[in-house]
């Protein structure tokens, strides 16, 4: 007897359909596995065989052969288990076939029959969507996250027993709650007000996050760009639906999802010792990298000098493309990477302040050398982070500390203001636009024109720094809410504005 | 302008000529004794350098031809001048071994200058501080400032600042070089050199297209000594070529100075140690102008230490405030604004040249 049975497969962060097809005739007892399947894949026999014997139903004493078509595309892992079972009690008769109709599945199963959880249950169920499947059966651990997926009825089942169970009728899974954002404690909360200081690093995240800027913290070890580039995942607009679920595909591919929809957007906070295939992805099974789990989020890089040379400079892609190609064999997979980099640096590396440095200029420009030069031109801010004096730690707050929601209310004030603007561009956001949006986007009227001749006199400006000074004075407008770019803005710009690599490693 | 007279000529291109012998002579001797050697008749400089292509050095002074030597020298900004000639600086002739030809590139008027006005040396390690830095730009401008003729040797770090601030007071910088005045060493420093040449004078002893050797820096730090009323020592290490500059000053008569500096730091030692040996410890222009012409008979131009104030009342109170603190947090505490206006006030008061910002964020006060 033959028999068919769908499932989906992890290929980097997207699933594909795989067939399992099944054929059991008379002959010598064997059971053959083929569609290039790897290692974990061909082990499956033994957990198929071990399952199904101990579910009580049954192992055919004949010739087997499973296929997994497209038998081109290579297999990998173990959440082909379940459809190899279920399709050989559809070819065996155990189970009605008709069941099956418009049905797909996935799961891993234990000796015992057992179903296990699987990585990457959103995407399968995006796939089976895409697909046109009507109903997916998962694990029963995997429910919830791939209930997120509307348009298709999503089933948690336990094990291989009670899957036969639902096959013959004779049992009926629960509905699946979606596993919709658990509510956030408020201890777990990290708040702008938390932070003492700081005024000009917490104004540079501001426009950082209203207009998707790249941001430079400069200051000594221990001063808070940590804690405070944990804050910015925070002042930026909550993620939409969609994003929500992009975030938690990713997530949920790379196995460190919660298993619930993201409610926050990532911050990741690679260690500067990370190779480039740890930052952009890659990999013999592709893994996405941490510029594709900070997707949407922020991507925070302390001690940026430290970090080898080729990773940051694998950075050039994702952060112009806002994706990364990773090759493997003859194909290539992309992986979204559209993330907020904050990166961190001293301003030299005794890390003393300016009066009291004792680094001659030649230890100086090693440092600075060690700044990539594609990432720190694809920067438009840079901001001071000071030690605050440790009086001010203990003592009372004098100031009123501006909270994470204020911040948050003009930043989203000011991402509208942008996305009207922008409305059919391809950009989402000041930080989006190239040289020639932005000098389409800032008109450089009568006294901004002067001022700008002004600068260009006294200040060295690149090309490129000269569009990410304007795209920056956008922003500051934007959060001021006013339609056009003032010469103040300009002014402020500047002070944020990065040198360009050759001029700091001069 | 070329006044030059035959066995001048001559001799200084047999010093050219012998360079690479005198190199190797000198290779394990340092400091001084190059001096000695420059001051020796023709005939013992040869039979000292010259050894076994003894031979070869007497073929090129029987070649030698001072007057097409002369032609080839005349070229647009060329001065060449010999001990015997009126246009040779003075106080260059109290040396034990006066340069016999002073080759130039720049305005011939920079010479004339230094009959009328005393100049001053502002030399320093290559490996400035940031503190090093400020201290000889602000130096080098105000001097030039207050018409001053300042005297360095266009080296990295603190020769070459000097010189950059004399530029920006608009005064006249006297460059002395290790090489052929027409040679831009080092080649960083090529733009420099030209505007040194288009505002004052590049000067050597030795024949332009001479490549610099070693033994010639220490030669020339005699020459800068023996041009400069005043040695000014900013920064420098111990042993360091300027503190041989400032031993030929010190044997000259003429006075030295030093800028304090941290006792931590290595390029504080030579300065400190010749504050503790009786130099004249110098803590800004004024001290200078003071040691030269007399307490307060001279100031700097204010013009040339501020530049105008700004109008706008926020933007000097930020410009205060930014010179007393180094941090956006610092001057808010100050001035009690925000982090954003005052970003733009230090945007706007570095567009008008007030302040000038350090790469990596922090502001100096434009000196």
């Amino acid at each position: 007897m033959l028999a068919a049975v769908s499932t989906f497969a992890l290929e980097g962060i997207r699933s594909h359909e795989v067939t399992v097809e099944v054929d059991v005739r008379r002959g010598l007892p064997t059971f053959t596995l083929v569609g290039l399947p790897d290692r974990a894949v061909r082990e499956s026999r033994e957990r198929v065989r071990a399952a199904l014997l101990n579910s009580e139903l049954g192992f055919p004493q004949q010739r087997i052969t499973v296929n997994l078509a497209p038998a081109h595309v290579r297999k990998a892992g173990p959440s082909f288990d379940l459809a190899i079972a279920v399709a050989l009690l559809v070819a065996t008769e155990r189970v009605p076939a008709e069941a099956l109709a418009g049905c797909a599945l996935a799961g891993e199963l234990s000796l015992s029959g057992e179903i296990r959880p699987i990585r990457g249950a959103l995407a399968a169920a995006l796939g089976a969507r895409a697909a046109g499947y009507a109903r997916l059966l998962v694990p029963a651990p995997n429910a919830p996250e791939a209930a997120l997926v509307d348009g298709v009825a999503v089933s948690g089942v336990p094990s291989l027993a009670r899957l036969a169970d639902l096959l013959h009728g004779r049992w009926e899974p629960e509905p699946v709650e979606p596993a919709l954002p658990a509510p956030v404690r408020d201890e777990n909360v990290v708040d702008l007000a938390d932070v003492r200081g700081q005024a000009d690093a917490k104004r540079a995240l501001e426009i950082a996050a209203a207009g998707g800027h790249n941001l430079l913290m400069v200051g000594p070890p221990g001063a808070g760009k940590t804690m405070l580039a944990r804050r910015l995942p925070g002042i930026l607009p909550p993620p939409t639906f969609e994003e929500a679920l992009e975030i938690t595909q990713l997530h949920s591919v790379a196995g460190i999802g919660s298993g619930r929809l993201a409610s926050e957007r990532p911050f990741r906070a690679p260690h500067h010792t990370i190779s480039p295939q740890g930052l952009v992805g890659g990999g013999a099974r592709p893994m996405p990298g941490e510029i594709t789990l900070a997707h949407r989020g922020v991507l925070f890089l302390d001690e940026l000098p430290e970090f080898s040379r080729m990773a940051v400079d694998a950075l050039r892609q994702p952060l112009e493309e806002g994706r990364v190609e990773v090759m493997r064999g003859q194909r290539t997979l992309e992986f979204p990477a559209n993330a907020i980099v904050v990166a961190a640096c001293n301003r030299c590396p005794c890390a003393r302040p300016a009066d009291r440095c004792d680094c001659d200029p030649g230890q100086l420009s090693r440092y600075r050398r060690r700044l990539s030069g594609p990432l720190v031109d694809r920067i438009d801010l840079v901001c001071q982070v000071e030690r605050v004096p440790a009086v001010e730690l203990v003592g009372a707050a004098r100031e009123n500390p501006v909270s994470s929601a204020e911040v948050l209310a003009r930043v989203v004030a000011a991402r509208e203001r942008q996305r009207e603007r922008l409305r059919g561009t391809y950009a989402l956001c000041n930080g989006d636009m190239d040289g020639r949006l932005t000098r389409r986007q800032v008109p450089l009227d009568g006294e901004l024109a002067a001022r700008l001749l002004a600068v260009r006199s006294r200040i060295d400006l690149s090309g490129r720094g000269h569009d990410r000074v304007l795209r920056v004075a956008r922003t500051i407008a934007d959060l001021d809410r006013r339609d056009s770019v003032a010469v103040r803005d300009l002014d402020e710009a500047l002070a944020y504005r990065v040198d360009s690599w050759e001029a700091l490693a001069a | 302008m070329i006044d030059v007279c035959d066995p001048c000529l001559r001799r200084s291109f047999l010093i050219a000529h012998l360079a690479p012998r005198i190199a190797g002579l000198l290779t394990r001797r340092r400091g001084r004794r190059v001096a000695g050697l420059l001051a020796l008749p023709e005939d013992e400089l040869l039979a000292a350098a010259a050894g076994r292509r003894i031979g070869e050095a007497l073929a090129f002074l029987d070649s030698f031809d001072a007057d097409s030597e002369r032609e080839r020298l005349d070229t647009s900004d060329a001065v060449v001048v010999c001990s015997h000639a009126s246009l040779y600086p003075a106080p260059l002739r109290e040396l034990d071994d006066p340069p016999a030809v002073l080759f130039g590139a720049g305005r011939v008027e920079a010479l004339d200058l230094l009959g009328e006005e005393p100049a001053v040396a502002v030399v320093g390690t290559r490996r400035a501080s940031p503190y090093g830095a400020e201290v000889a730009y602000s130096l080098g401008r105000g001097l030039g400032a207050s018409g001053v003729p300042v005297v360095s040797g266009l080296a990295l770090g603190i020769d070459a600042t000097a010189h950059r601030g004399c530029l920006d007071g608009r005064g006249v910088p006297l460059a002395v070089l290790a090489c052929g005045p027409d040679v831009a060493y080092p080649r960083r420093h090529r733009s420099l050199h030209e505007r040194v040449r288009a505002a004052g004078i590049v000067l050597s002893e030795l024949p332009p297209g001479t490549a610099p050797f070693l033994w010639a820096f220490p030669a020339r730090n005699r020459i800068m000594a023996g041009l400069a009323r005043m040695t000014v020592v900013v920064e420098a290490a111990q042993p360091s070529g300027s503190l041989i500059t400032s031993d030929f000053a010190r044997d000259l008569g003429r006075s030295v100075a030093a800028v304090p500096g941290r006792v931590t730091s290595r390029y504080a030692h030579g300065t400190n140690a010749l504050l503790r040996d009786g130099a004249v410890p110098i803590t800004g222009t004024e001290d200078v102008l003071d040691e030269l012409f007399g307490v307060d008979l001279r100031r700097p131009p204010d013009e040339a230490l501020r530049g105008p104030l700004p109008e706008d009342p926020v933007l000097r109170e930020v410009l205060d405030a930014a010179e007393q603190s180094d941090s956006i947090d610092g001057i808010a505490e100050r001035t009690g604004r925000g982090a954003g206006e005052i970003r733009a006030a230090l945007g706007r008061l570095e567009v008008d040249g007030h302040l000038v910002r350090r790469a990596l964020g922090g502001w100096e006060r434009r000196a």
